[in-house]
């Protein structure tokens, strides 16, 4: 709620942070469904044109953590956030109550776990996010629906399918039309529910490889099961616990040498 | 041994009576479709002499073989226009409300009860309020308006709770990518879930209309004529605006009520007139359930969500 505070460089687990610039900061973040409480205390720094991975057991709170930095809970009853989400660099809190969360959602885009494209052409998929935000000019429209479809890398796939529904193309296509639609819209933060998790080997590469590329262009904030994934397209990664952020930190580090005994045991595959 | 003969016998008993049902439920299919096709050609078999262009083109008579039924189609028609121009916007607004907006409260659980009732209340009761409501208090008489009204009214129930179901069948899913990219509730809802749900909707508001158009009772009470020699008067003038709406006020018969009248007479030959009415009837109430499973069928092929 104070607007005073200045930015903390995030966990103090490594040092070796300090230089990166902050995207957005989880400061003190607790959030409740109901009475019970799913996050606890998180204080959890993103980097800008860095992806971060949030890894832990099923029910840690990592997807609950995620949907926070775009209030996607606002959209259910029965919530209750506390503490804050900082977004650099205007340093606003996002969860204060005069931020309006669509505003935010305007900046912050997600991919799902599930591909969810909308019943419409593929076309139509992108061209959605531009149009709410007022685009009516055609050509531009065009222009950035192709754009988006490049950066995805499937432009050469779906170039003379524009027109068909979404739902004909393959799994691992459709989420990348999902990250497309994000795309799109020019988001200055990225957020990723496993967004691998529904796909095959070979689309889980392509995803990953493209999240790789994004870097250039966006910050991304990745919620993943898959350890190897983490490792392999995350700087940063985040193990959560029991609604907890036990350790954050560089990837190398926590994987290599985490400090805490909880994500040593979880890495080495003792519970999960 | 006896164990494994025991279990046999278990099976055969358990396969007779899935046979025993699968009879009981052919037979019971079989003679539902009998009576209609029976029905169907009784009427075929009286009315089809009947069944000429001229019967549709000229107005009701004394004389059987000279009367018509141009009055009665048309009147059924400009009726059906009121009561779709009354239940789908309201119907459409009022599922989209209580999926989407509504708060699981004590009024909106109040509202979900008195919806499903009204569903069930006999439409001569429609009749009844619209003749005190709609043709006395109001002033509307025994007009177009009126009958459009109260089969409105009637169907309301049928559309809401058609596009509440075809809005729950819109996967969450979709709401959220709507969210995500920075939609309003709003947005949402007419970008993305409307859209989605259009098939349910439109198969509801067609069984709806199809209902409303055979139904007698309501349109009698409020005093539909059943001799009428005009047409209501035309929707498009020669001068500005150009669009009239005086065929609303205008008194009229429809289809239902011409066979009715046609039904009681003691002249046979009205019978066959009665027929080739209900024929027709028959005819258009097929035609609208065909087309709702034509758009179903057309409008889900491009959308399968898993």
């Amino acid at each position: 709620m104070t607007e005073s505070v200045v930015p903390s460089n995030g966990q103090s687990a490594n040092g070796a942070v300090n230089h990166q610039t902050l995207k957005a900061e989880a400061r003190g973040l607790s959030f409740f469904y109901g009475e019970k409480a799913a996050l606890r205390e998180v204080n959890l720094p993103v980097y800008a044109y860095r992806a971060t991975a949030l890894i832990g057991p099923s029910g840690c709170g990592k997807s609950t953590l995620l949907r926070c930095f775009n209030r996607m809970h606002d959209l259910y009853p029965n919530h209750r956030y506390a503490g804050e989400i900082r977004l650099y660099p205007e340093n606003i809190n996002l969860l204060a109550p005069e931020t309006d969360p669509i505003a935010a959602r305007m900046r912050i885009g997600m991919v799902f776990q599930k591909p969810n494209p909308f019943p419409k052409s593929v076309f139509e998929n992108i061209a959605y996010g531009l149009r709410l935000r007022g685009l009516r000019d055609k050509n531009e429209i065009r222009e950035r629906v192709e754009r988006a479809l490049q950066d995805a890398a499937l432009w050469d796939e779906v170039k003379d399918r524009l027109g068909d529904s979404a739902y004909a193309l393959s799994g691992g296509q459709q989420q990348r039309l999902c990250i497309a639609r994000a795309l799109a819209t020019e988001p200055e933060l990225l957020l990723f529910d496993e967004p691998t998790s529904a796909l095959d080997p070979l689309a889980t590469a392509s995803i990953e490889a493209l999240i790789g590329r994004l870097k250039s262009q966006v910050t991304s904030l990745i919620v993943t099961h898959n350890l190897q994934q983490a490792g392999r397209v995350a700087e940063f990664t985040a193990f959560m616990y029991l609604g907890e952020l036990v350790e954050f930190g560089p990837t190398e580090v926590v994987f290599n040498a985490p400090s805490q005994k909880r994500t040593e045991d979880y890495l080495a595959g003792r519970f999960g | 041994m006896t164990d494994q003969s025991q279990l046999a016998l278990r099976i055969r008993r358990a396969k007779q009576l899935e046979r025993g049902f699968l009879l009981l439920a052919w037979l019971l299919l079989t003679s539902l479709a009998a009576v209609f096709v029976g029905l169907f050609a009784g009427l075929f078999q009286a009315g089809w002499e009947r069944l000429q262009l001229d019967f549709f083109l000229t107005f009701a008579s004394r004389h059987a073989a000279r009367a018509g039924i141009l009055a009665a189609w048309v009147g059924t028609f400009v009726v059906m226009t009121v009561t779709a121009a009354v239940a789908v916007p309201l119907g459409i607004a009022a599922g989209i409300y209580l999926e989407e907006y509504a708060r699981p409260n004590r009024l909106t659980t109040l509202i979900e009860i008195n919806i499903v009732n009204l569903a069930g209340v006999p439409s001569i009761v429609y009749g009844l309020l619209a003749l005190g409501l709609f043709a006395r208090l109001l002033g509307f008489g025994a007009s177009v308006l009126t009958a459009g009204l109260t089969l409105g009214l009637l169907i309301l129930p049928i559309v809401i709770v058609a596009t509440r179901e075809a809005i729950r069948t819109v996967p969450n899913a979709i709401r959220e990518a709507s969210y995500a990219v920075g939609a309003t509730r709003w947005q949402t809802v007419w970008g993305q879930v409307l859209p989605a749900a259009l098939p349910g909707t439109l198969t509801g508001v067609i069984l709806g209309l199809s209902r409303a158009i055979g139904e007698t009772a309501p349109i009698v009470t409020i005093g539909a004529v059943t001799f009428i020699a005009f047409l209501p008067p035309a929707p498009l003038s020669a001068d500005f605006p150009f669009l009239s709406f005086d065929w609303v006020w205008s008194p009229f018969t429809a289809l239902p009520i011409v066979t009715f009248d046609w039904t009681s007479r003691p002249n046979a030959d009205f019978r066959a007139n009665a027929a080739a009415a209900a024929l027709t009837l028959t005819a258009l109430t097929a035609v609208m359930n065909g087309v709702a499973a034509w758009l179903r069928y057309r409008l889900r092929r491009r959308q399968q969500w898993q």
